[in-house]
Formats: structure tokens, sequence, C-alpha cells
């Protein structure tokens, strides 16, 4: 059992960076890597919880590991579609940049 | 009161028609209705699914119509325990009297904003099948939002939201909308996870996720208790763009096409919105809740003041409008110190929790109008510059009578539903010795005044002799007209405390 | 003995989200990424959740990993403009979080509540061997089916980030140009494996660890091994056969719900007695429909920017 509260003090730690992270990072994609940190952090805290709550038969709580589980799919989802719109972006800044110099040239 | 309701329902047709139908299922069914559109709309032409997705939001007003009309005759919340398993195993569905009007308000505005978005044919104004199947997964994210009990669905109903609005913001791909829908991408998904960590917080010291269970089992002295609910306040506020939180909210509401500009700030902020109160109304233990409420009623001032000046120094139309979004969120936290989280309610409470209510579901159907006009406003006239507005009374007098008529309701002049509810907060807040709230909401009426006339003068002047206007249809000007009426016709509810809104308080 | 390799565990975890953030070049911060989260995987073993800890390997670290460093190539790096004044504040207050955090976790009330014994007493109910699965699948049903819808939505998010023109058109595979032998042997040799992986997970899952979540994982992985290797090309997003297997698991699923009601008397209700297979075959479905959107999800949107 101390163990668990080992790696959940980690969890807080993990929790703690990644909002360091998410705040102070200026390029979009660290910014993402460190909301995965974030949310890492978060679903050990509550893989503790499920490992205090250990009983009946089961070496941890089944539902937050279940929810960790749909929760860490989601994350992949946000995470694909914040990258997404950060590639678009950049390449929608190109060619907004490439239209206006061939503006320019034209006129 | 309630039992006079049953006996007009009784005698009425109403009642034999309702009567067969258990009101249990229909929380599931107004939940999981709309996202039956993404079949047609992914496999078929986009004609076929845009008639799809309006047949479904059709059918949802209507199974919203008959879930409030069955709490309000029976009087007592419906409830839904799916699968047949019970808190704290399984999840539980639960429309009480705010919920159902809040069901209701979402469902009709949502056919508003529906309707409208059919009427742009030509290639520029018409919306991709994509526009559709993000709608509705917001229809089906805002009735979750408001239906589900267990902290966990609220957190996948905010991910709903989320991921069906932030690519509204940015339909057209243009760097600008691009830049926006990340910025509120990431204060959304910030504000996910604050929620979600002081869930796990929740459940951690409660075991359980259910929000009737594990408000009856929160320590009320235990900081860690304050923590979670800290946590989850400050996740939730980031989402509704809560003062000092609103800086994503101007850009991504304005910058989206008209038809998702209402969307978002008609409808989708509502849910944290909403959430926030539940977590405060009905999850908190009282005396923290106490504590916490002039705290959120200070930035609701915040929101009114600062927002509220800020909408008056805009010079683009639809950024005055998001920012007026933000301002006029801030009155329905005005209504925290005015209410106890539990317990019968004395009546200038009641006035106050009614006009809270009351001021959310106004304001829904008059930004969604006002939105929609300046739209179709910046379609006729090529711009959205207010300084340059002259001509639009002209070229689509019916958006303009429609921003105006939405605008009254901002304003909180009579009739409108805006007036109501304002009065309603001002007299609770003097009824119960709380003056500055009172001072607060009409500071807010005056600045929303300014802004609302200033573009209400600009549009009512003549055109430059060199100004071209395109040609809108009626039936595109009308449906902000519509709404915009409609918020009027709130104006004529009686001002005094309504039952229906308490069915089912804790 | 486990206490202090819990402890090592610990510190390793730290160290490596350390490296994650701290860098200021993001290509080191997606491989660090990538460590952190093998770390993070076995952090799950110790806290008994193997479900998770596959779960974490697969898609948690994988698959993240592979979207930042296909996009890295694609998005440019502002120079940094913070001050030490700024990094010290959010220092301070992320500290107080930690900080914070710990308190609660140290100071949770004992003895802890939870649903385990609940979920004991009705698992027979539902035929299944796995809790996890139970959970997700009997008891919490409508979270898992719209989680699926979610995953779906963000693909649709994607797709609406491109003028719908373009849908038609392949997004681009990882890799670049022509496929190098190594990975066109890899791809034979391994993916005839990872089926079977695959498939056993989501089968087995019933049972004891595993389900569609991972079993979707492993099968994402293995398509995009075969794009990699040109063994298989992308699918466009209008491709009907696409669209329609994105759509059978949520849709299943849901006809399944609908279905509870007259049949189980409940919505989200199994029919009883046939709870089991029922369960499995929407599992299938929706291993199948996760899978896929996770492959899209990872190739992202056709068009210029990712070509």
């Amino acid at each position: 059992m101390t163990g668990s509260i080992i790696l959940a003090l980690a969890g807080a730690g993990l929790v703690g960076l990644g909002l360091y992270g998410v705040i102070m990072r200026e390029n979009a994609l660290h910014r993402i890597l460190a909301f995965n940190v974030l949310g890492g952090g978060i679903f050990i805290v509550f893989g503790f919880a499920a490992r205090r709550g250990a009983g009946a038969g089961f070496a941890a709580d089944p539902v937050p590991q279940a929810l960790v589980i749909t929760g860490i799919v989601v994350a992949f989802s946000a995470t694909a579609l914040a990258t997404a719109i950060v590639v678009r972006l950049a390449a929608a800044r190109d060619e907004e940049h490439a239209d206006a110099r061939s503006a320019k040239d034209e006129g | 009161m309630t039992q006079d309701h049953a006996s007009f329902l009784a005698d009425g047709s109403g009642h034999l028609l309702l009567a067969g139908l258990p009101p249990g299922p229909l929380l599931a069914l107004v939940i999981i209705l709309p996202l039956a559109g993404l079949v047609p709309l992914l496999l078929a032409g986009p004609r076929v699914g845009e008639w799809a997705a309006m047949t479904l939001a059709g059918l949802g007003l209507a199974v919203a119509t008959i879930i409030a009309l069955q709490v309000w005759w029976s009087g007592t919340p419906a409830i839904y325990h799916l699968g047949g398993w019970r808190p704290p195993l399984g999840i539980a569905l639960r429309a009480d009297g705010v919920s159902s009007v809040l069901l209701v308000m979402s469902a009709a505005v949502f056919c508003g904003i529906g309707l409208f978005a059919t009427t742009g044919r030509d290639r520029k104004t018409s919306f991709p099948p994509t526009y559709w199947m993000l709608s509705l997964c917001v229809a089906s994210g805002l009735n979750l939002a408001f239906l589900a009990q267990d902290l966990f669905t609220l957190y996948v109903a905010l991910e709903l939201l989320t991921f069906a609005a932030v690519p509204l913001v940015c339909l057209e791909g243009k760097a600008a909308q691009l830049e926006a829908a990340l910025t509120y991408l990431l204060f959304a998904l910030l504000g996910s996870l604050l929620y979600l960590l002081g869930a796990v917080l929740i459940y951690a010291e409660t075991g359980t996720l259910d929000i009737g269970l594990a408000g009856q089992r929160l320590a009320a002295d235990s900081a860690m208790t304050g923590i979670a609910l800290a946590l989850m306040s400050a996740g939730l506020a980031a989402k509704a763009a809560l003062f000092p939180l609103y800086l994503w909210l101007p850009p991504a509401h304005a910058g989206a096409p008209p038809a998702a500009s209402a969307l978002l700030s008609s409808l989708v902020i509502k849910a944290p919105i909403f959430l926030l109160l539940r977590i405060w109304l009905g999850l908190a233990p009282a005396d923290l809740a106490e504590r916490a409420a002039p705290v959120l009623a200070i930035l609701g001032t915040g929101a009114i003041l600062f927002c509220g000046l800020r909408a008056l120094g805009q010079t683009r139309l639809k950024l005055l409008i998001a920012y007026s979004t933000a301002a006029q969120l801030g009155y329905v936290f005005l209504m925290l110190p005015l209410v106890k989280s539990s317990g019968p309610l004395t009546i200038p409470e009641a006035l106050a929790w009614t006009g809270g209510f009351l001021h959310i579901v106004s304001h829904a159907f008059a930004k969604a109008a006002m939105f929609m006009a300046a739209g179709v406003i910046a379609e006729a006239l090529g711009h959205d510059r207010i300084r340059a507005l002259g001509g639009a009374a002209q070229a689509a007098p019916l958006s303009v009578a429609a921003f105006a008529i939405g605008g009254l309701s901002l304003m909180g002049l009579p009739p409108s539903g805006g007036f109501v509810a304002k009065v309603m907060l001002l007299t609770a807040a003097i009824q119960q010795g709380v003056p500055w709230i009172a001072v607060v909401v009409l500071a807010g009426g005056l600045l929303a005044g300014g802004y609302v006339l200033r573009v209400v003068v600009c549009a009512l002047q003549r055109p430059e002799a060199s100004a071209t206007f395109v040609q809108i249809s009626l039936r595109r000007q009308a449906m902000a007209l519509v709404l915009a009426v409609a918020a009027i016709v709130l104006g004529f509810i009686p001002l005094e405390p309504m039952g229906f809104l308490l069915v089912g308080r804790p | 003995m486990m206490t202090a390799f819990d402890a090592g565990l610990g510190v390793l975890l730290v160290l490596a989200a350390v490296r994650v953030v701290a860098t200021s070049d993001v290509r080191a911060a997606a491989s660090g990424f990538l460590a952190y989260g093998m770390i993070l995987a076995l952090a799950w073993v110790r806290l008994e959740s193997v479900d998770v800890a596959l779960t974490e390997i697969a898609v948690g670290s994988g698959l993240t990993t592979i979207v930042i460093l296909r996009a890295i190539a694609h998005v440019p790096s502002p120079p940094s403009s913070s001050t030490a004044g700024a990094k010290a504040a959010v220092g301070l207050l992320c500290a107080c979080v930690t900080l914070g955090l710990s308190a609660v976790i140290l100071g949770l009330p004992e003895p802890a509540s939870s649903i385990a014994a609940d979920v004991a007493m009705n698992m027979p109910a539902t035929g299944l061997g796995n809790p996890i699965t139970g959970v997700l699948m009997v008891f919490r049903a409508l979270d898992t089916v719209l989680e699926t819808i979610v995953v779906l939505l963000a693909l649709i998010g994607v797709w609406a980030l491109v003028p719908q023109e373009r849908l038609a058109g392949r997004p681009a595979t990882p890799g670049t140009g022509r496929s190098p032998e190594p990975v066109v042997f890899l791809a034979r040799a391994l993916v005839p494996i990872g089926l079977v992986v695959g498939a056993y997970q989501v089968w087995a899952g019933a049972d004891v660890p595993g389900g569609k979540f991972q079993g979707a994982a492993v099968l994402a992985a293995m398509g995009l091994l075969l794009m990699m290797a040109g063994i298989v090309k992308a699918p466009a997003a209008t491709d009907v056969k696409l669209r329609a297997l994105l759509l059978v698991g949520p849709i299943l699923f849901l006809a399944v719900g609908i279905a509870g009601w007259p049949l189980a008397g409940s919505f989200l209700g199994y029919p009883p007695g046939f709870e089991k297979p029922v369960i499995i075959v929407v599992e299938i479905a929706s291993t199948i429909s996760i899978g896929l959107a996770l492959v899209m999800l990872v190739l992202g949107p056709p068009g210029r920017a990712s070509s």
C-alpha cells in the first residue's frame, strides 16, 4: 500500500509539471504533450483511488480502472484533434502569406 | 400549485396523450436521438443528411416538450436508471423543473438555428454535412449535460460538447478562425481536466460519482471537499468563460459562421454554466456553498462590468455580440448569494432562483437571434464594421429589427424575458438586503443599453452613396426575428416565483 | 522490497515528465514522452491495473507519440519569450497544486469507500469474467457508447478542418515516399501476429484483461504498419465502406441499447440469458469502428498540410 501512495504522489507531481507545461510552453505541440502529462497524473491519482478501494476479491476497484481506459482513449482523440488544428493553422498561415505576396506582386 | 397544473392537464387531452408514456426512457431517448443523424449524414448525400438532421431536431423538441409536460404535470422529477442499474453502480438521469426547462429551451433554439442554417443555399453560405454532424452532437451533449446525475458522465458530456464545438469555429478554415479554435480547445481541455481531477477526488473521498449520493457523503469540514469543488469550479469557469477566463470566447464566438456562432453563444456555453450551478446548488455542503456564493457573484460582477465595457468599445458587430455574451453570463452568478443551496426557499429566494434561470433561457433566444441577424447584416453589407453599418436597415430590415428586439432583452427593457429576469434578481436583492447586487443589475443594463443602441443607431443611418448591398431573402432573415420575438414573449411570464422551476430542488 | 521498487518507479516517472516538459526542443519532448508512457504503464501494473497499462502503452504513449512526431515537421516553433519572473510565478502556482494534491492524497479518509463490492455482487448477472468489461459494457454502458461517439466525433472534427472537396483525397501515409525494405518485412511478419493478438484481446476481454479499446489500438497499429509498408493504401474520408465501418460500432451499441427497452425492460439493458454473446458482438463491432477511427485520426486530414 505504501508503494501505491508513492506512485500517487508521483501522480500529483505529474499534475503540477503538466500544468506548468500547459501554461508556459509556447509551441502548441509541446503544450499538447504537457496536457497528456497532466492527464496522466490525474489518471494515476484515480488509479490510486482504485487501489485503495480494493476489496471483494478485486486487487483494485474496477470502476475507476474502466473510466481511466475510456479517459485515455478520449485524451488521445483530443490530442489528434488539437494536432490537426495546429498543422492546419500552420498551413493556412503559409497559404495566406503566399496569397498576400502574390497579390502584392500583381498589384 | 402543482396540484392545479395536474388537474388542468388531467381535464385536457394532454393527460390522455401522456399518461401511457413513462417519462424515464424518454430521458435516454432525448440524448441519443440526435446521434442517429450521423448515419444519413455520413452515408447519404448532403441534402438527405440536412433533411434528416432537421427532422431529428423537430423530434428532439417534441420529446423535450413531453418530458417537461410530464414533470410539470406530476410535480416530481423524472428519474431513470440506465440498464436498470442504480447508483452508485449505475448511472442515473434526472429531469427536474430546471433541467426540463433547459431541455425545451435548447431544443427550440436548436430548431431555430437549424432552420436558419438551411436557408444558406449558395456555395458561400451553405453548410457541409460536417456542420450538421457537429451540431447534432452539440444537441446530444447539451441534453446529457442537463440530465446526467453522474460526475463522470457529465465529463463525457463536456468532452462531447468540446469536440463538437471547436471545429464549428473554424469551418471556413481561415487562419484567424483556426487560431481562435485552437485557443478555445486548449482552454476547454484544461477545463475538462481540472473538472475531472475534482471529480476523481470526490470519488476518492465518497466512493461514488453520483451527485445525489456524493452530496450526502461529502464531509463539510474537510479541506479535501473544498479543494475538489474548487478544482471542478475552476475547470468549469474556464469552459464557461467566466471572468477573468473569458479571453478565448470573443474570437471563437465572433469568428465562426453565423449559424455556428449562434449555437456556441446561446447554447453550448450554458452547459458549463448549468454545471457550475449544479455543483454549488446540489453537490456542495451548505456552508461551503454559502462561502463560495459571494466569490462567484463577484466574478459575475466583474464579467458584467468589464466585459460590458469591452463590448462598448468594439468596432466589429460580431465581436460586440460575443463580448456581450461574456457580460450577460455574469448575471447568472448574481443569483447565488440570493438562494439557499438546499431546503425550502422563502419567496424572495425563489424569486432570485426563477430570475436566474429565466435569464439563461431568455439570453439563449435573444443571443441566437442577434448572432444570426448580425451574420445576415454582414452578408448584406459585405462587412460588420459598426461605424459603417449605415443602410443596414434598408438592406436587411428584418435582421436589424431582430437585432434590436433581441437587444431589448439584453438591456432588460420591457416587455422581454431579460426584463422579467432582471427585475426578479433586482427585487430579490433589495428584499434580502443585498443592495450591491441590485446596483450591478442596473449598471449592467445601462452598459447593454449603450452597446445595443449604438449598433441600432448606426444601422438606421443612410447608406454611403458608394455602398452596394447583397440582396438577402426574407426567409433567411425571418428566423432571427422569430427567436427574438420568442425572447419578448418570455416577458409575459408573471413576476413571481415559478413553481415549475422549483420542482425537484434538493 | 516492492516499496523500494515503487519509490524508484515514482522518481523515474517524475524525471521522465520533467524531461518532457522542461526541454525547449519539441522533438526531444516527443521522444521523451514515449519513455514517459512506458514508465507510466509500469506504474499502472503496480497499481494492479493491467487493463489500463495495456491501453496506456498502445494508445496513451504509442499513438500519441506518432501523432505528435508526424506533426512536428509541419509546425514552426516560436522563440521562447517568457521571462524568469513569469516562470517563477507559474512554477510556484504549479508547486502549490502538487502540494495541495499530495496533502489530499495523504489525508484520504480510512477506510476507503469504493464500488468494488457492488460490482462483485452484480458480476454474475452479466455473464462476464472481467469486472472492467462488466463496468464498461453493462453498469456504465452509457459512458462507453458515448465515448465511442466522441472518438468518431474527433475524426469528424478533423475532417471538418479541410474544404470538403479535399476529403476525396487520400491522407498521406506515415513514412516518406518509397517504403524501406525492413518496414515491408516487418509488416509482413508482424501484422498477422498483431491481428491475432488484437482479435484475442477483444475476445478474451470478456473474461481476462483486454478489451475493445486495447484491441482496437493494436489493430490500428497494424493497419498503420501496413500503410507504411505500402501494402495497403490509406482510405479516403469519402469512402462509403470506411464510413459504414466507422459507424457500425456506435450504431450497433445504440441499437442494442434501444432494443433493451422492450427486451430487458430498460434502455441499455441486455436481454436476460443472452448478455455475454450480445456483449461480445457489440465489442467486436466497436473494435472495428474504434480501430479504424484511431488509424484515420493518426493519418489526419488529407491535403497540402500533411503531404
